[in-house]
């Protein structure tokens, strides 16, 4: 009912706003129509000084408003993007500020008046190569500095990164670390099996494919639930994407990438907090550093969110040892910690040395 | 003399218009039906119109769609029981479902884009004004010219089928990347949804062909006497540019449709490869390339945005100049410009792809090519500025939407520069700040040069004017309302907010922009509110509207002025009258006008 209510209260308020409309007409031809056309001139006129007025005050407003929300930037790539950000708001402001209080104040000032001949003015040089000049100088530094943070934030990570591969899909994100030996092992998309391996690991010989087992991919470690970095280290992220299109946006490090099925990106980045410190500061127990899909991927799209834990190293070593190859989940059997025969001690001994050695050979860059 | 031999003689003796005897030539004297007359016309200005009240209607399709998707973004959790009377499964309870909302993002952007702001925009004033403004009786090919309106008449017709079809109208978004768009598994809306999608598309591009092909085979060959290139009113020059642009880069669009076609449809693995879907398993495409779609579709889709907006500069350029009483300042700065845009239209597309994995030396040159389309848009703007200062001015509705238009060019081109400089666009790329820029840049500033256009050259297509109180209000609400919705959007994206999310507030980096999305939402549906209001001045007007009873009621130098009243198939009773000057004479030697057809006097000035 309330929506016919609804339509009914609008259609009510045309009627009424078009009746005074046609009024308006009427009486204007009364008035005499020069005459009103000359005072809906002069309010038109004077409009066009208060919007800009009000559309300032608003401006500032908006501002005082919404810049709490704007996250703290949380690596150091992050720091560049929000220099660059601040000289380009800067610039665009002034820019901004200079136009708009020309063009209003020339549409009020200059409004119809029958004492006023227009000024006949059809080019001037000097004027046309100043207004080409200064917005190139401008520009080309803009663009420089663009370029020297795009060719940072592009090229090579650096050697020491932590390397982390992470694969979207339909809608979620799987994420890999290269275990024991800190190689990624290879993989092959028809060998995909959602339960058991859902990246495609080749695990096994297969002459219809053409594919040996690759060795390195037995300790490869894989997860679903989140990715774990650690503050201060920079990480690599090797993108993959199993379906269709995904992109990796983390709003906090100021950084993004597709993932493009087939074709392998990469972005790199140095985190400055822990998600605890994040906590902290934000002063919101809840916060989570979120990996956001960026690129339209279905229905599911917004929904498709990865958590990334920001960690000390210690915590991350911590962390690094209770992780199992995936190879072992997929083929329990094959679990040598997982053995029930072994002795309770032993078991301990064991799960503690193969612990150690991965944190060092994560470590180990 | 019937019009069709009018129209052959002048073909065959070339651009110079000089047939005698053809005094009655504003009466009619073949008999044109019902049908030809209003449906199967040839005539430009009845198919200027016909394009006008098409694009209308997919004005308010498109408008309604994002009202629906706007409120399902203020309200995620609410319902709304009439939801699901008017979509049925699309929302179930009252809700709107994933699939819908994705359905209307796509073909609100899809529809907006090329039937409102491309067809509805150049078609009608491209078909209404090149004959009008550089003096020709009609198009070089009207038959041609009638056959572009009807493949985007059928275009509109499969689009709109699209919306009833079982698994739903394509849902991919308005760019279509594959394999998204190729994979009916992937989605439901990529199924008969996205056939349709696509030949609705290509129907589109045909159309667009015939339309760009006889624009510049008119303004080529078809002027007066005395209408040199340099004389033609800077409306004319951008459809002119606007009209290359299309001719050039619909056809790489269409080519990137058709290998989608075979993608989707013949077992090819052009944009596929290594793709295993969920439900469904590993496909067998390998060896293609998903990146070389979006470089097809960006070496249209970049042009596209020019395609909108310079029509609409051209249309400002001359109501501001009339309207300031004024000459346009820079005139040859004005078309230098446009060709420099246009030019660089072709060179800047990868910028839509600098988070795809381009290769990141090749982004810098992207990065520079884009940064300089900043030059000429400046130039642009300075010298709108200075057409206003020590004008004249008179606030007519078209007047006050050439001036928001102006505001709202500089409010979005400057958030393009953010954007254009790669290194930000990795923060801001597919953000909602992306859409506040285009929004703004290309939507509002292309609707406003649309309704200036509208405003201004109603009093020539149907002899009546608009009511201006409504007019007005209708400005002052649209101007208002478009920065509210699109200014605090701006900081939605720097918060790294997506673009194209159904639901926010499972995510705690978003959900506390709630608030500003309710907002935004309600001034979005006042805004669509007073468009309505615009389309009841419109058509009310049209056969109500106060009658115009001079022949060139703002006072202007161009050809169009010259016609009766309502102008009748050939537009000039008797000669088309020469051209003696260029068409911004105002305010030259203490005269308010000088019509292009006077000639130039003895003790003019010249400048």
């Amino acid at each position: 009912m309330s929506i016919f209510f609804t339509i009914a209260v609008v259609l009510l308020v045309f009627v009424v706003i078009f009746q005074i409309a046609k009024a308006s007409e009427y009486v204007s031809i009364l008035k005499g129509e020069e005459k009103a056309g000359k005072q809906a001139n002069k309010i038109n006129g004077f409009l066009m000084i208060v919007f800009l007025v009000l559309g300032l005050i608003g401006v500032y407003y908006c501002n005082e408003l919404m810049k709490g929300r704007i996250p703290l930037s949380s690596s150091l790539e992050g720091d560049k993007v929000d220099q660059m950000l601040y000289l380009t708001i800067a610039i665009t402001g002034v820019v901004f500020l200079i136009t708009h209080i020309l063009l209003f104040w020339f549409a009020y000032k200059y409004q119809e008046n029958d004492d006023r001949k227009a000024y006949f003015f059809p080019h001037n040089n000097k004027l046309e190569v100043l207004w080409t000049v200064v917005p190139a100088i401008v520009l080309s530094i803009l663009v420089v500095i663009g370029l020297r943070n795009w060719f940072i934030f592009t090229g090579d990570a650096p050697k020491e990164s932590l390397v982390v591969e992470i694969t979207g899909k339909q809608f979620g994100w799987i994420y890999r670390y290269p275990g024991k030996d800190n190689t990624f092992g290879k993989k092959y998309f028809r060998n995909i099996d959602p339960a058991t391996n859902s990246l495609g690991l080749i695990w096994a010989d297969n002459k219809e494919m053409n594919q040996t087992a690759d060795p390195a991919s037995f300790d490869d470690i894989v997860n679903e639930q989140a990715m774990y970095i650690v503050k201060g280290r920079p990480v690599k992220l090797v993108i993959n994407s199993r379906d269709v299109i995904h992109d990796v946006g983390l709003p906090h490090f100021r950084m993004k990438m597709d993932a493009v099925p087939g074709i392998p990106t990469t972005l790199w980045f140095t985190p400055k907090y822990t998600t605890k410190e994040m906590q902290e500061i934000t002063q919101n127990g809840n916060f989570e550093y979120e990996i956001a899909c960026d690129q339209i991927c279905g229905n599911g799209h917004y929904s498709m969110k990865g958590i990334i834990k920001v960690v000390t190293q210690q915590e991350y070593d911590v962390w690094a040892v209770t992780q199992k190859p995936y190879y072992f989940s997929a083929f329990p059997d094959k679990d040598p910690s997982a053995k029930p025969i072994a002795p309770v001690d032993s078991t301990k001994q064991t799960a503690g040395t193969t612990a150690s050695d991965a944190v060092k050979s994560i470590a180990r860059k | 003399m019937s019009n069709e031999e009018m129209l052959q003689a002048q073909t065959s003796t070339g651009q110079v218009v000089e047939v005698p005897h053809h005094d009655h030539h504003g009466e009619h004297h073949h008999h044109e039906t019902f049908i030809t007359k209003y449906v199967f016309s040839q005539d430009h200005k009845m198919i200027a119109k016909q394009f006008l009240v098409t694009g209308m209607i997919w004005a308010i399709l498109g408008g309604l769609m994002s009202v629906l998707f706007r409120l399902q973004l203020a309200y995620p959790d609410a319902t709304f029981p009439w939801l699901e009377t008017l979509l049925g499964k699309w929302a179930k309870g009252g809700h709107l479902s994933a699939e819908a909302y994705y359905a209307l993002v796509t073909t609100h952007g899809t529809v907006l884009v090329f039937f409102v702001l491309t067809a509805g925009l150049s078609g009608t004033f491209a078909n209404f004004l090149i004959p009008l403004q550089i003096g020709a009786r009609d198009m070089a090919s009207p038959f041609l010219n009638m056959l572009s309106y009807w493949f985007f008449f059928t275009a509109g017709v499969v689009m709109l089928s699209s919306l009833f079809v079982e698994t739903g109208p394509f849902s991919g978004g308005w760019t279509a990347y594959p394999p998204l768009s190729a994979l009916g598994s992937a989605s439901p809306g990529s199924k008969t949804g996205m056939d349709l999608w696509l030949i609705s598309m290509a129907l589109f591009v045909v159309s667009s062909l015939l339309g760009g092909l006889n624009y510049i085979a008119t303004i080529l060959n078809m002027r007066t006497k005395g209408m040199s290139m340099t004389r033609l009113p800077l409306t004319i020059w951008a459809l002119f540019f606007t009209a290359i642009l299309g001719v050039l880069s619909f056809p790489v669009l269409l080519s990137g449709f058709i290998l989608l076609i075979f993608d989707r449809n013949f077992g090819t693995s052009f944009y596929l490869s290594d793709i295993y879907v969920n439900g469904v398993g590993a496909l067998p495409n390998e060896g293609g390339s998903a990146i070389l779609y979006q470089h097809l579709f960006w070496f249209l889709g970049h042009p596209e945005v020019y395609i909108i907006i310079l029509p609409a500069m051209g249309i400002v350029s001359e109501v501001m100049s009339t309207n300031a009483r004024k000459p346009i300042f820079g005139y040859m700065a004005m078309i230098g410009s446009l060709f420099a845009i246009a030019v660089l239209a072709f060179l800047v597309w990868a910028h839509h792809m600098f988070v795809s994995g381009l290769n990141p030396f090749l982004g810098s040159f992207f990065v520079l090519l884009t940064l300089l389309i900043a030059v000429p848009s400046a130039i642009k703007v300075f010298n709108w500025l200075t057409t206003l200062w020590r004008g004249n001015i008179r606030f007519t509705p078209g007047m006050l939407f050439s001036i928001g238009f102006v505001s709202m060019f500089i409010s979005g081109g400057l958030t393009g520069i953010f954007l254009g400089n790669s290194a930000l666009d990795i923060y801001l790329h597919d953000t909602y700040f992306i859409v506040a820029h285009f929004h703004i840049v290309m939507g509002v500033a292309g609707m406003f040069g649309m309704y200036a256009g509208i405003y201004h050259w109603f009093p020539k297509m149907f002899g009546r004017y608009l009511n201006n109180t409504l007019a007005y209000l209708h400005f002052w609400i649209t101007f208002t309302g478009a920065y509210l919705i699109f200014w605090p959007m701006h900081y939605e994206g720097l918060a790294g907010m997506p673009r194209r999310y159904y639901d926010f507030s499972n995510w705690e980096s978003f959900k506390m922009f709630g608030g500003v999305n309710i907002f935004i939402s309600v001034v979005a549906m006042i805004v669509f509110a007073a468009q309505i209001m615009f389309l009841i001045n419109f058509f009310y007007s049209v056969f109500k509207g106060k009658k115009v009873t001079s022949q060139n009621p703002w006072g202007s130098n161009t050809l169009e002025w010259t016609t009766p009243i309502l102008p009748g198939h050939g537009n000039w009773v008797g000669e088309i009258p020469e051209v003696h000057r260029w068409a911004y004479d105002y305010g030259k030697d203490g005269k308010d006008f000088i019509s292009q057809t006077t000639p130039v006097g003895a003790e003019e000035s010249s400048h």
